[in-house]
C-alpha cells in the first residue's frame, strides 16, 4: 500500500524512461570535470589496493644504508631518512586515508540525516534546540574542533575518526532539515500520513529517502575534507602516529629535511594527499552543479 | 523592523551562542577526557601524585561545582594559568593575536584580490576556457593540503631560490620589533618609517600568507563567480544594458554591489578560519600566533592554555558572524525588514 502511495506521488523518475547506462555515459560526456574526478580516483585507487603486490620494499622495514636517497628507478619516490622506499609507504598510506576517509563521511552522514530528519519534522521547541546545538558546533572551526576532540579522546585512529565526524555533523543536519522542511509538506507525505503510518515510518522511509541527495553530494565533498583533515591532524602527531604510514604522517617525517633538500620525503606523500582530494571534490562539484540542474 | 531592534535581536543571538560555546568548551575540556589529572602525569603516576593535580586542577570538586568555578573565572576575565609559560593565559592569547591576525588579514587581502579578479572574469566570460581555467583552480585549491604547499614553498623560495627568510618567524633571529602601536610588525615599522624592518617582516609574511592565500582564495572565486552569473542574470542588469550603459560600469557598478552579500559571508568565514590560528601553517613557519600557541599546549598537555585558545577561537568565530549579520542589512535594508 505504501509503495503504491509513494509510487503515485513521488516525481516521476527520468531515468526509468532513458535508462540508466545510457544516462550516466551522457552525464559523463557532459561533465568533464566528473570524468577527471573519477579517473583520478580509479588510478589511485587500483594502485593502493594492487601497487604493493609489485613492490618487493616493506613499508616498515629500515635499511640504514640507502637513506635519503633521491627518486630513481629503483625508489621511484626516493627513500627517507631510515631507507624505507617512499612509494610503498604512500600506497599503505593511501588505504588507511581511504579508510578514514569513508568512515568519517559515512558516519556524519547518517548521523547527520537522521538527526536532520527528526529536527525538520517536529519543528517546534525540538527544531529550536537542534539548531542552537548546530549554531555552537558552527562556532568552531572544524580543524580546531576536531584537533580539540581528538586531543581530549585520546590518539587513536577511531577517535580520530569520530572528532573529524563530529565537526561535520552539523552540515549534514542543516541540509537535510532544510529539504525536510519543505518535503513534509508535499502531497506524498500527506498521503502516507493518511493512511496511518506511524511517524518513524513516515520520516524515515518515506520523506527521508526524497531529502537525501543534497547530503550524499555532500558526503562526496567530506571524503576530500577529511582526507585534508585526518592528514593535518596527524602531521601534527594528532591520530595516526608514526611508523604507521599514512599521508600526513609522511610529510611531517619529511618536514625538517625540506630546509636541507631532501625534497621528494615530503612533496611525493603530500602531492597524493592532494591528489585525493582533488579526486573527490571534482565530482562532487559536479554532482552538485548536476543535481541543481535537475531541481529547475 | 527597526534597525535597532534589529541590531538587538542579533546580539541576543550571539550571547545565547556564546554561552552555548561556554558549555560546549566545558563539556569538551573538562568532562570528555575523564580524568585530566592522570592524562597529564602519565601512566606511572602515583595515587598521591594525581590527588594533588585533581586539587590544583580543582577537578576533585563535582562537575556543576567545576563549571560554576569556570564560569565565575570567566566573568573576572580569568582564563587560567598556563604552567608551560608561567603566565595567565588571556595574556598570553593577547600577546600573540597580533601575530595570527597580521597573517591572517595578508592572507585574506590576497585571497580577495585574486577571488575578485578571477571570480568576476570567470563569471563575465562564462563557459569560455578563461572560466573552465578558473573553476579548477577554485577546485585545486580546495583540495590543497596547507602543510604540504607551505613545504614546497619553503623548499622552492628558501632553499632552491633563496628568495626567503627561512621560516623561523617574524623577523631574523636578534632583531627587535618595531615600537608596539598596532603589534603588525609590517604596519609598525612602516609607521616608523624603518625601511630595512619593513622588508624584513614583509619577507617573513610572504610565504604563510601566500599558503593560506591561496587556500582561501579558492571558496572567495567560486562564490564571486557565482553571485557575479546570479546579478548578471538578472532583469535590471538586462535594462542597463539594453539603454546602452557600458558593460564595464555594469559589470564593476551594478553587478559587483548586488552580488555583495554573498561575497561579504564568504569572506567573513574565511578571515574566521584564518583567526582560528592556523596551527598547522604557523607551527610549519614557527609564527608565533594562537595557533603555534595550541600546538604547543596540545603536546605540552598544557589543558588551561588549550582550553583558551578554543574558547577565543569560538568567540572570535561568533562575534564575526555578528558583525557580517549586521554589515548585511546596512548593505541591505531588505533583510532587517523582511
Amino acid at each position: 500500500m505504501s509503495a503504491q502511495t509513494s509510487a503515485v506521488f513521488s516525481p516521476p523518475s527520468p531515468a526509468r524512461s532513458v535508462g540508466r547506462v545510457r544516462r550516466f555515459s551522457k552525464v559523463l560526456q557532459q561533465n568533464r570535470m566528473l570524468l577527471i574526478g573519477l579517473a583520478v580516483l580509479l588510478v589511485v585507487v587500483v594502485s593502493a589496493l594492487v601497487g604493493p603486490y609489485f613492490i618487493t620494499y616493506e613499508p616498515l622495514r629500515t635499511a640504514p644504508e640507502m637513506k635519503l636517497l633521491p627518486p630513481s628507478l629503483d625508489h621511484p619516490m626516493g627513500t627517507d631518512n631510515f631507507g624505507r622506499d617512499i612509494l610503498v609507504r604512500v600506497l599503505y598510506g593511501i588505504r588507511l586515508d581511504l579508510r578514514i576517509a569513508f568512515m568519517v563521511a559515512f558516519t556524519a552522514l547518517i548521523v547527520g540525516t537522521l538527526v536532520g530528519t527528526f529536527s525538520g519534522y517536529y519543528r517546534g521547541i525540538i527544531d529550536d534546540v537542534v539548531m542552537r546545538i548546530t549554531d555552537v558546533m558552527m562556532a568552531f572551526p572544524s580543524f580546531v574542533l576536531a584537533m580539540a576532540i581528538t586531543a581530549m579522546l585520546g590518539n587513536t585512529i577511531p577517535n580520530v575518526v569520530i572528532a573529524i565526524a563530529i565537526s561535520y555533523v552539523p552540515y549534514f543536519i542543516r541540509l537535510t532539515r532544510g529539504e525536510v522542511l519543505s518535503a513534509r509538506e508535499m502531497g506524498y507525505a500527506e498521503a502516507a500520513r493518511c493512511v496511518g503510518n506511524p511517524e518513524w515510518r513516515i520520516m524515515y522511509l518515506h520523506i527521508l529517502p526524497n531529502c537525501l541527495t543534497p547530503a550524499l553530494v555532500q558526503a562526496t565533498l567530506c571524503l576530500g575534507w577529511a582526507i585534508l583533515d585526518a592528514s593535518g591532524l596527524a602531521f601534527l602527531g594528532l591520530g595516526v602516529r608514526p611508523p604507521i604510514p599514512e599521508g600526513g604522517v609522511l610529510v611531517g617525517e619529511g618536514a625538517q629535511f625540506i630546509i636541507s633538500g631532501e625534497w621528494w620525503v615530503s612533496v611525493f606523500p603530500g602531492a597524493v594527499i592532494v591528489l585525493i582530494a582533488l579526486g573527490f571534490n571534482l565530482i562532487g562539484d559536479s554532482l552538485r552543479d548536476i543535481t541543481a540542474q535537475e531541481e529547475r | 523592523m527597526s534597525f535597532r531592534r534589529y541590531i538587538a535581536r542579533r546580539l541576543a543571538l550571539g550571547a545565547i551562542t556564546l554561552l552555548g560555546v561556554i558549555v560546549a568548551v566545558f563539556v569538551l575540556t573538562f568532562v570528555l577526557p575523564g580524568d585530566l589529572a592522570s592524562l597529564k602525569l602519565g601512566p606511572y603516576a602515583t595515587e598521591e601524585g594525581l590527588a594533588v593535580m585533581r586539587a590544583e586542577m580543582g577537578t576533585d570538586k563535582p562537575v556543576p561545582v567545576q563549571f560554576a568555578n569556570y564560569v565565575s573565572g570567566l566573568l573576572r576575565g580569568d582564563m587560567g594559568q598556563s604552567w608551560v609559560s608561567g603566565q595567565a593565559v588571556q595574556r598570553d592569547m593577547a600577546q600573540r593575536l597580533p601575530a595570527t591576525m597580521e597573517l591572517g588579514l595578508a592572507a585574506l587581502i590576497i585571497a580577495l584580490v585574486v577571488g575578485l579578479v578571477l571570480g568576476i572574469i570567470a563569471a563575465v566570460r562564462r563557459d569560455s576556457v578563461v572560466d573552465q581555467v578558473v573553476r579548477g583552480y577554485a577546485i585545486l585549491g580546495a583540495s590543497t593540503a596547507s602543510f604540504w604547499l607551505a613545504l614546497v614553498l619553503i623548499y622552492i623560495f628558501y632553499f632552491r631560490l633563496d628568495w626567503a627568510p627561512p621560516p623561523l618567524g617574524r623577523l631574523d633571529v636578534g632583531m627587535d620589533a618595531p615600537p608596539a602601536i598596532t603589534r603588525l610588525y609590517v604596519l609598525d615599522s612602516l609607521l616608523a618609517r624603518d625601511w630595512a624592518l619593513l622588508r624584513h617582516s614583509l619577507g617573513h609574511l610572504t610565504l604563510p600568507a601566500l599558503t593560506l592565500g591561496f587556500i582561501v582564495s579558492a571558496p572567495v572565486t567560486k562564490i564571486v563567480r557565482a553571485a557575479m552569473l546570479d546579478v548578471l542574470h538578472s532583469d535590471f542588469i538586462r535594462t542597463a544594458r539594453t539603454i546602452g550603459v557600458p558593460y564595464r560600469t555594469i559589470v564593476i557598478r551594478d553587478g559587483l554591489r548586488n552580488a555583495m552579500i554573498p561575497i561579504l559571508t564568504t569572506s567573513g568565514i574565511a578571515f574566521g578560519y584564518l583567526m582560528a590560528g592556523n596551527v598547522l601553517v604557523e607551527r610549519i613557519f614557527a609564527w608565533p600566533g594562537i595557533g603555534q600557541y595550541a600546538w604547543t599546549a596540545l603536546t605540552t598537555k598544557d589543558f588551561e592554555a588549550l582550553r583558551g585558545f578554543i574558547l577565543v577561537v569560538a568567540i572570535i568565530y561568533v562575534v564575526i558572524n555578528l558583525v557580517i549579520d549586521v554589515l548585511y542589512s546596512v548593505i541591505d535594508p531588505r533583510i532587517r525588514l523582511g
